[in-house]
């Protein structure tokens, strides 16, 4: 008999806990397969977050370190200050990264850390129970902003691709979205653009993925990446915001 | 080796090079920022890597990743920069996770002053940061002493995979004293074998945490931990005993503070008066046992302090009702006079003789 698909190596055997619908499984298992297919699941080391994907240190077959919240890249950062032949990743949600750690992401980027992180926005907490987040688009309810977020009262949505892309440390940066199979591929390959950057040495890349709450939203796992599609996207561009002349 | 003139923060750095740290991340903030500029100057001769972090928050972070990943590893900051390394503190001491912090504290509460001060005793000794750990903590009072612990301090975070904190204060810190550097004692230390190193395809993942969501877990894991602290409190506390034969009073005091007390009791000897001296060297575990030790002519303690008042709620405990328990102290920056401490004595022993 011929296998035609089996789990990646990448990821343990361990079932997750993530709530019917969402993306974080799909992400998950792509940086699984990147981390198989460029051979390096025995020198990685990942960074979990706070948040939905808090528990990512069981599901990731290689060495893994759990941080406070928002505080991934910093630790990251320690690691690959003292294993700098290893490969570091962080795995962080949109509460984690945009909010409570906007200034370890952003000087890790300005630092050039050679380190990857993997954003996944999906504009809300998700682990907390569905309160705004800096990302959560205008208009858009939340536990916390129950008539929709105003952007008088809270801001406008927080583009950190766009951010940090002015960083010049930053030799990677594209967002991408897991809605169809196409862009599933394109977020694959990105993921595997954003490792290859820190195994050359050449400084800090991250992904930043669009992704489905449908718990929080209140929607099934269709309408949720409908909604993703009408309203995140548009707002969130899709694309490449940086890759230097000297990475590509 | 001969001794050579040092100032504290970089004596302090020094002993940490040569203790084996090859990692150190920090933060400016005074009186403690020779300690980074030393390290920025000489940590890569020694081969190793100094990095100035964007916040205390992230140095602490980094030294939590760099824990994690096996490096011996330290940060230093001062009173207001140590209060925002509470949060990595307590999960380093969560995943126990072995490295050392350096506080050559300042005068609080916020932003505080830039002097010498001793408010820190409750930030070191009771957490600061959440849940039920605690710290080794080490206060010298000399700089032979400063670098002597700071060496000690990283084979004591290594053999008992806990943080480890040595506090001075602005005093040690800043001034100059002949140092020499000794080696310490060499511990029988575990191989960090839990360290995220990479798996090299040989082994299952090692995964660095402190969070357990069942509670049954949560609470075996604080026991776990209680029995290390159990241990600890077992065999390094330290203290020194000064003049205790014959004192009517026993003043207990740390740090530099001790310093100034010994200049009292000496003053006071020539009076006719004798008051002896329990120094804690360990803040914690704190030094119970040398209030057994206090000979039955003494009739009161007096606490001396450069706070409103710390270190004398673990005097009070020690002491079990056993004697009066006095203070002075001076805050904020203002340091006791020994003729202070002399007047306070003969309050307490009711005017001269």
């Amino acid at each position: 008999m011929t296998v035609v698909f089996k789990r990646t190596e990448g990821l343990t055997e361990k079932p997750y806990h993530y709530c019917p619908g969402c993306t974080h499984g799909i992400i998950h298992r792509l940086v699984g397969e990147v981390l198989e297919e460029l051979g390096v699941l025995g020198k990685s080391i990942g960074v979990a977050p706070v948040g939905c994907s808090v528990l990512a240190y069981d599901y990731f077959n290689c060495d893994m370190h759990e941080a406070a919240h928002g505080r991934a890249p910093a630790v990251a950062t320690g690691v690959k200050r003292v294993l700098p032949d290893q490969v570091v990743f962080t795995y962080q949600g949109d509460g984690d990264l945009a909010s409570i750690g906007t200034a370890e992401i952003v000087h890790a980027a300005h630092r050039g850390e050679k380190i990857t992180t993997i954003f996944v926005n999906n504009a809300i907490y998700g682990m907390t129970g569905g309160q705004m987040a800096p990302t959560t688009l205008i208009g858009q309810k939340a536990t916390t902003s129950p008539y929709g977020r105003d952007a008088a009262h809270a801001g406008m949505p927080l583009r950190i691709s766009e951010m940090l892309a002015t960083i010049t440390g930053a030799v990677f940066v594209e967002r991408v979205s897991v809605d169809t199979p196409a862009n599933i591929r394109k977020t694959k390959k990105a993921i595997k653009k954003a490792f290859e950057v820190q195994i050359e040495g050449k400084g800090f890349g991250i992904v930043e993925v669009l992704s489905t709450c449908p718990t929080n939203w209140g929607l099934t796992p269709t309408e949720a990446i409908k909604w993703l599609q009408d309203n995140m996207i548009p707002y969130y561009p899709l694309g490449n915001f940086r890759t230097p002349e000297e990475v590509k | 080796m001969a001794k050579i003139l040092m100032k504290g923060n970089e004596a302090i750095g020094a002993a940490a090079i040569k203790a084996g740290c090859r990692f150190f991340f920090g933060y400016p903030i005074t009186p403690q920022n020779e300690i980074p500029e030393y390290m920025s100057r000489e940590m890569a001769k020694a081969g190793g890597v100094f990095l100035q972090a964007e916040s205390e928050v992230a140095a602490i972070n980094m030294v939590y990743g760099a824990a994690g990943s096996g490096a011996r590893v330290m940060t230093s900051s001062s009173s207001p920069g140590i209060a925002l390394k509470q949060e990595g503190i307590s999960y380093i001491a969560g995943a126990q996770l072995p490295c050392v912090i350096v506080n050559i504290s300042r005068g609080g509460p916020g932003l505080g002053g830039i002097q010498p001060s001793q408010a820190d005793y409750f930030q070191s000794t009771r957490g600061g940061g959440n849940g039920d750990y605690r710290l080794l903590v080490y206060a010298p009072s000399t700089l032979q002493e400063a670098v002597d612990l700071v060496m000690e301090a990283f084979e004591a975070a290594d053999y008992y995979r806990n943080p480890v904190m040595v506090i001075g204060d602005g005093m040690i810190g800043q001034m100059m004293e002949p140092i020499e550097f000794k080696e310490p004692a060499k511990r029988e230390l575990p191989s960090k074998d839990w360290a995220t190193i990479g798996t090299n395809g040989t082994r299952k993942p090692n995964i660095i945490n402190s969070l357990s969501l069942d509670a049954a877990e949560l609470e075996r894991m604080n026991i776990r931990l209680q029995e290390k602290y159990d241990i600890i409190e077992q065999n390094e506390v330290r203290y020194e005993l000064y003049n205790m034969e014959n004192a009517e009073v026993v003043i207990a005091a740390y740090g530099t503070t001790s310093r100034i007390v010994k200049n009292a009791i000496a003053a006071l000897k020539e009076e006719g008066i004798n008051v002896g001296l329990i120094r804690p060297i360990t803040l914690w575990p704190f030094p119970m046992k040398a209030f057994d030790e206090i000979p039955a002519t003494a009739k009161a303690l007096l606490s001396v302090e450069m706070s409103m008042g710390q270190m004398i709620d673990d005097i009070k405990i020690a002491s079990s009702g056993r004697w009066p328990v006095h203070f002075y102290g001076r805050c904020g920056g203002m340091i006791p006079t020994p003729n202070a401490v002399v007047e306070k004595v003969k309050e307490i022993i009711g005017g001269a003789k």
